[in-house]
């Protein structure tokens, strides 16, 4: 073992030995709270010389122990693409766990915070498994570990009914996933004589067109489940609000990208894609990120608000996916280069401002005590930095320039006008589609930031639990205003992260270096300018501030109500709501989203109570898994006359079906 | 030594067929008994585990689990719940017995078609363990009395044990912890399921655990 691999070796094991310390002082909580936030960012550095070694120099670190299951071993390989993923896990769970060990302190059961931590550690530990393992049977006991830490973590506050749903919706969803990289590996094994190892898989060469074909659905389905696409994002939205803030965020903003690396993993092995799994994963990604920014724009809770916008943005990623799978199977290197890379970019850029975001709606959850968008509102003027950070984030999601959000989805964009460009007349309606798709993804996306930043942070107090809100304390405040920093330095300074990105493309795709970086090139000027234009206006925009002062300190600051309109006696209620304000886009896609209202007019000249109520489930519930779990259920009930409650029967059903299995088997050979 | 080793085996299909119909079951726990004996004096006799110290491991402690343990075990619990001789089968003994040959049939024309990685030191080893197996598990299937289907547990697992010592000179360790699971299964469904179904129902039939269904 080279030193880099021995440290990233005692980094799991720390996550593991702190882990374990943290429920054996679960009673003393506080010690239990700081173990958990200490040992995640010092994990982190231990695997910082493997992560290194991985992006920056052409050997992989490799971990080989000696313990073996049938088709199984214990061997991690940090290549560039794990290096890359595992860069965003150490830094957003870093982050995570100290924001968390203040955040958990006001949350839930004493003895449950550090049990909580266990599991954290455990899922840090698993997504690191996962982007390291190279055998397929580690790779999926990392990824259920991975699944299992994580429905510990959502179900952290259990006696709630609204958890408990959300749990069991999130432990069948991921267990209907693993189904599917169960048959994908072993079809991979059936491939390679036998072989898990990953070494192997990469060797194979298919013939069969069949079979690549059936190993990307298999992978698309798999890891979708896991990435959120429709309709598997179902599970999103139910676990993200249930979850405790920096589990959403570290969920979001990292777990569901581990699918994106499942299947990014896979097509380093399917070396000879076909032209409509390019155009499968675009069609995917086009309708999981409409759907997913129009549901979002229809929610009332902030944080599932938010989990429809981590759909929204998978989906981007699976459109940059895409593009970059139709570059393989035409051989157009731009569209590889920008197709895959603005794929890897939003994944790190989507890691940032989602676990920012999600931070920030934890801490106007603590202070307000609830996330219902229509009760909050005045909070910039009580919680200042909270609202810097969560504006920033806001912007940076719907990839407004300047912010690091536009600088991934410009890549996209780029892929789709070089291929509209340079195509044939047959192939430029996908790449014609996805710009379309994009600009209105990004348009709503923007609305709907308008519409949560507007009516949260602007305006006036809708309850009296507002006035006292403050910031809070540093150790939450610090993390979001890292993330922010981050989202304001790779907006501005996007040139900072294109080496990253040169070797997990020669990592995934077999386009060169030289070509990689030739390709790169053609957008690294623009982003110059872009670096140079930022830093004139913000320039400008200081000069602007400075002389604002002089004027404002002859006139003196006037403090009144916000936006009173007139009246004598403004009221908060006088403010427009989340849904008074999008309602004009609501309107138009609601053949597509089904909200339902109920209304109670006010009536007669003196008008007294009204009343009214929007709601919008999600349609894949409502029409898809409900009459299928419940077609299912029926079935099950129509074999329970088996069901006869008397264990000699079912012990003769066993033998029954145990001398059927010895005569298939045996017998009848 | 061929001889001796089918003898054994014999002998240990016959208490498994004098299980299957006997209805008294004082008489069952002697003959559980002594199939505990002859399951113990099997790795002495098979060839290839003679001079092996795993072969007297697997010896005295099969003896003494087997043979004495459990035997006891049985045999207080049953004096505990007052089970005598009563009728506790679905199916009357007669019939059981004609089953339990139609079983034996079957393994052995099953075992004749089996491919096993090991040669066995006799052509009885792999029917008998089949047969032993398929008897208890029909005992489990047509006995009502919690305590008769405890019986036909361990008579399976003895099954269980005689099919392993034929892989026994390949991985003894394996079969050190079958025996190990009896231990498991004597604490186990004594102690604690016997006590249960008794302190709710205040009988041992288990009938009466047909109303915990839906």
């Amino acid at each position: 073992m080279t030193l880099p691999a021995l440290f990233f070796f005692f980094a799991l094991l720390l996550l593991l030995v702190s882990g374990i310390a943290a429920v054996a002082c679960r009673a003393r909580e506080t010690a239990a709270r700081r173990i958990g936030a200490v040992s995640t960012p010092l994990a982190g550095l231990m695997a910082a010389p493997a992560v290194v070694q991985g992006l920056f120099f052409a050997e992989p670190v490799f971990i080989d122990l000696p313990l073996s299951l049938p088709y199984g071993s214990f061997t991690l390989a940090v290549d560039a693409l794990s290096a890359f993923f595992l860069l965003i896990i150490f830094t957003i769970a870093s982050l995570a766990a100290i924001y968390g060990a203040e955040y958990l302190g006001r949350e839930g059961a004493v003895t449950a915070r550090g049990v909580s931590y266990f599991w954290f550690n455990l899922l840090v530990l698993g997504m690191t498994l996962v982007a390291t393992a190279a055998n397929g049977l580690l790779f999926i006991i990392a990824w259920e570990i991975m699944s299992l830490s994580a429905f510990f973590l959502v179900t952290f506050e259990g006696e709630k009914p609204q958890t408990q749903k959300a749990g069991l919706i999130y432990i069948i969803a991921a267990h209907i996933g693993v189904v599917f990289l169960f048959l994908l590996f072993w079809l991979f094994a059936t491939n390679t004589g036998g072989s898990m190892d990953f070494t192997h898989f990469s060797r194979i060469i298919l013939a069969d067109q069949k079979t690549q074909s059936l190993l990307f659905l298999l992978s698309l389905i798999g890891f979708g489940a896991k990435a959120g696409f429709v309709p598997l994002h179902v599970w999103l939205p139910e676990a993200h609000p249930a979850a405790p803030s920096h589990v959403s965020a570290l969920m979001s903003g990292v777990m569901i990208k581990m699918g994106l690396y499942g299947m990014l993993r896979t097509l380093s092995w399917l070396t000879m894609p076909l032209y409509w799994w390019g155009a499968v994963l675009v069609a995917v990604g086009l309708i999981t990120g409409l759907l997913g920014v129009l549901y979002a724009l229809a929610q009332h809770d902030l944080k599932r608000l938010l989990a429809y916008h981590s759909v929204e943005n998978i989906g981007i990623m699976a459109i940059g996916l895409g593009l970059g799978v139709l570059g393989l199977n035409l051989h157009q290197n731009t569209l590889i280069v920008f197709g895959f890379g603005g794929c890897l970019l939003h994944v790190l850029n989507h890691s940032i401002f989602k676990s920012l975001l999600f931070m920030a709606a934890g801490a106007v959850k603590q202070e307000l005590h609830t996330l219902e968008i229509d009760q909050l509102g005045g909070l910039r003027k009580r919680m200042p930095v909270t609202a810097a950070a969560f504006l920033i984030g806001a912007a940076a999601i719907s990839g407004l320039p300047l912010l690091n959000g536009f600088v991934s989805e410009l890549m996209i964009y780029f892929a789709s006008f070089s291929a509209v460009v340079s195509m044939a007349k047959g192939v430029t309606a996908l790449p014609l589609m996805s710009l379309l798709g994009l600009a209105a993804i990004g348009g709503l996306a923007v609305a709907c930031f308008t519409k949560a930043v507007g009516v949260i942070f602007l305006g006036e107090g809708r309850t009296p639990a507002g006035a006292a809100a403050a910031d809070p304390a540093a150790s939450m405040r610090i993390p979001v205003v890292i993330l922010a920093a981050l989202c304001v330095v790779l907006g501005l300074a996007p040139i900072l992260v294109l080496p990253l990105l040169k070797p997990v493309l020669a990592a995934v795709t077999p386009v060169t270096w030289e070509t990689t970086n030739a390709e790169l090139k053609k957008i690294a000027q623009p982003l110059i300018y872009l670096s140079l234009i930022a830093g004139i206006m913000a320039g400008v925009f200081m000069l602007l501030w400075r002389l604002r002062r002089r004027p404002l300190a002859v006139q003196g600051i006037q403090r009144s109500g916000t936006w009173d309109c007139g009246y004598l006696e403004p009221d908060s209620r006088m403010q427009y709501t989340a849904s008074s304000f999008v309602q004009p886009v609501i309107d138009q896609t609601n053949w597509l989203l089904r909200t339902r209202t109920v209304k109670e007019m006010p009536q007669g000249y003196f008008p007294d109570t009204g009343k009214f109520v929007s709601h919008t489930p999600d349609l894949f519930i409502e029409k898809g898994y409900r009459p299928l779990f419940a077609a299912i259920a029926w079935l099950f009930h129509q074999l329970q006359w088996m069901q006869r409650g008397r264990i000699s029967l079912y012990i003769l059903y066993i033998a029954v079906a145990l001398l059927a299995l010895l005569f298939w088997f045996g017998g009848l050979r | 030594m061929q001889t001796l080793i089918d003898i054994v085996l014999l002998l240990v299909l016959l208490s498994d067929l004098y299980l299957l119909s006997s209805s008294r079951l004082g008489a069952s726990i002697k003959v559980l008994a002594f199939q505990g004996v002859m399951l113990s004096l099997l790795p002495f006799l098979s060839t290839d585990m003679v001079r092996s110290p795993h072969a007297f491991v697997i010896a005295i402690s099969s003896c003494a689990i087997k043979a004495i343990l459990i035997p006891r075990l049985l045999s207080r619990a049953a004096r505990e719940v007052h089970i005598g001789l009563e009728i506790d089968s679905y199916i009357p003994y007669g019939a059981s017995l004609l089953a339990g040959m139609g079983v034996v049939l079957l393994s052995f024309w099953v075992a004749r078609k089996f491919q096993l990685p090991v040669t066995v030191s006799s052509r009885l080893w792999i029917p008998v363990s089949l047969a032993a197996v398929m008897i208890g598990l029909l005992m489990l299937i047509i006995r009502k009395k919690a305590i008769s289907q405890v019986i036909g547990y361990l008579a399976m697992e003895n099954g269980i044990y005689v099919l392993g010592l034929s892989l026994a000179a390949q991985m003894p360790f394996l079969v050190e912890l079958g025996v190990l699971l009896d231990i498991f299964a004597g604490v186990f469904i004594m102690g604690i399921i016997l006590n249960h179904i008794k302190y709710y129902f205040d009988d041992l039939d288990v009938e009466n655990l047909t109303v915990l269904k839906d």
